[in-house]
């Protein structure tokens, strides 16, 4: 079982003094979710858990243990977060130790929760199936059908820059054509796209959770909060709106990992991943550059090449 | 900016132009008294790699109908590689403007450099006409 081995692998690194502290998931009390753990002591490691619903991507709480000698539970998205944090030299005294676990792709609480009537008191998984259970009604679904999207289209389930690897490494395909958002955005008229970007967006109440879950926003003074220069208003008008969905997500070219933090984050439910998909597609296109795959290659943005595409330049 | 009624609307354009090349191909063409169209409001930085895609954003929202950005030739840049850091970044926020439905001519960029004052108001002039096809942006700017 994967649990038992992490648990196991946390134990040892932990009783080694290898690492200071364990970043990972936990059964807390909600059905279909669960916690982040911070775990420093061997006998805490009981507590951690592996399922369908370690959704989190917990590169995010790295930068608030910059001193620690920390190991990480890591998906294949997040260890390519990690990746990416390190080339941006954001660990200059401990890189952080990766746990990889190969994923089985994430379960979408909102999904299943749409899918039967009353309160959801109990999920359990067994195998390819999901037991949900309420007060009154008991269903078996098929876990598949409840995943979110961002991981249906995902090709790098296996964190492959894990410095351990429990369990085996597994077959990367994508359950669908990649970055189906996309597509749909890009079939529409360049008015019926800016009207449908305005109409996702306007429902924003810019509370900045998707700011705050990404584990690439990490600027001590984010463009929204900064006075001097005041790039933005806080106002929730369309235009500033737009401005910080624009900027937030164009902040992410080269960056992103497309966990989908950003978006299971949001309380108004607005699909922010095509933004981002979009832009790693861009970088995949014109610079042949996949986020955190490569340790060794810098951020596109931060590099050139005298040929570059220039085409569209007068 | 009230009297302006769709009959003698002329577009404002925003023209960031790097120190050494476009700025003083800009001068050469007002030296040579080459004339272009005055739809232009210049911003003198010092290397189109200075370009931070949130001046190109801000001045949309702010009211420009259109952006330039102008910098140095591939291999003349002043800073040696500004101008080809620039060109990734304006290449990505391009596309990425596009594809939330900015229309394709709105930030437009060229490489002029100080000898090509002939080039710069042609640039102008195009960049200009291609805005005024275009109408005043009404999807972003604040209003």
């Amino acid at each position: 079982m994967i649990q038992e081995k992490l648990r196991e692998k946390a134990k040892e690194l932990l009783s080694k003094k290898e690492v200071d502290l364990i970043i990972g998931f936990s059964e807390w009390t909600l059905p279909l979710r669960t916690t982040p753990v911070f775990i420093r002591t061997p006998e805490g490691t009981e507590s951690l858990a592996w399922n369908s619903f370690c959704e989190n991507n917990l590169a995010t709480y790295l930068h608030k243990f910059g001193r620690f000698k920390v190991g990480i539970v890591v998906k294949g998205c997040d260890a390519r977060s990690v990746v990416a944090l390190s080339l941006e030299k954001r660990f200059p005294n401990h890189r952080p130790l990766l746990i990889g676990v190969p994923c089985q792709r994430m379960v979408d609480r909102k999904k299943v929760k749409k899918a039967v009537k009353g309160e959801i008191l109990q999920a359990v998984e067994q195998g390819d199936l999901l037991v949900v259970k309420g007060e009154d009604f008991e269903v078996t679904l098929k876990r598949d059908d409840f995943l979110y999207s961002v991981c249906r289209s995902c090709t790098h389930r296996t964190p492959n820059q894990a410095d351990f690897l429990i369990g085996d490494p597994v077959e990367e395909f994508p359950l669908d054509e990649a970055h189906p958002d996309v597509s749909e955005f890009e079939g529409k008229t360049p008015e019926e796209r800016w009207g449908s970007f305005e109409k996702e967006i306007s429902r924003c109440i810019r509370c900045y959770a998707c700011r705050e879950a990404c584990p690439m926003c990490y600027c001590t003074e984010c463009f929204v909060d900064s006075t001097r220069p005041k790039w933005i208003e806080k106002s929730l008008s369309p235009s500033d709106l737009a401005f910080y969905h624009i900027v937030r997500a164009y902040h992410q070219t080269g960056r992103c990992s497309g966990c989908g933090a950003c978006e299971r984050a949001c309380p108004m439910d607005i699909r922010l991943t095509h933004l981002t998909q979009k832009l790693n597609q861009e970088v995949k296109d014109l610079y042949g550059f996949e986020t955190g795959i490569q340790p060794e290659v810098p951020p596109p943005l931060s590099t050139f090449h005298p040929e570059d595409e220039q085409g569209f330049i007068k | 900016m009230e009297s302006e009624t769709v009959t003698n609307w002329e577009p404002k354009i925003l023209a960031f132009l790097c120190n050494w090349c476009s700025y003083a191909g800009a001068d050469l063409a007002g030296t040579s008294r080459i004339q272009y169209p005055p739809n232009i409001r210049v911003i003198r930085v010092p290397c189109s790699g200075r370009i931070n895609p949130l001046f190109i954003l801000k001045a949309l929202q702010g009211g420009m109908d259109g952006v330039l950005v102008s910098g140095c030739h591939p291999g003349d840049c002043h800073f040696l590689s500004g101008n080809y850091i620039g060109r990734r970044k304006s290449a990505t926020l391009k596309r990425f403007l596009e594809y939330l439905g900015v229309e394709e001519n709105r930030v437009q960029f060229s490489w002029v450099s100080a000898a090509e004052g002939v080039k710069f108001s042609q640039v102008i002039q195009e960049v200009t006409e291609d805005v005024k096809k275009l109408g005043p942006l009404r999807n972003f700017v604040k209003k």
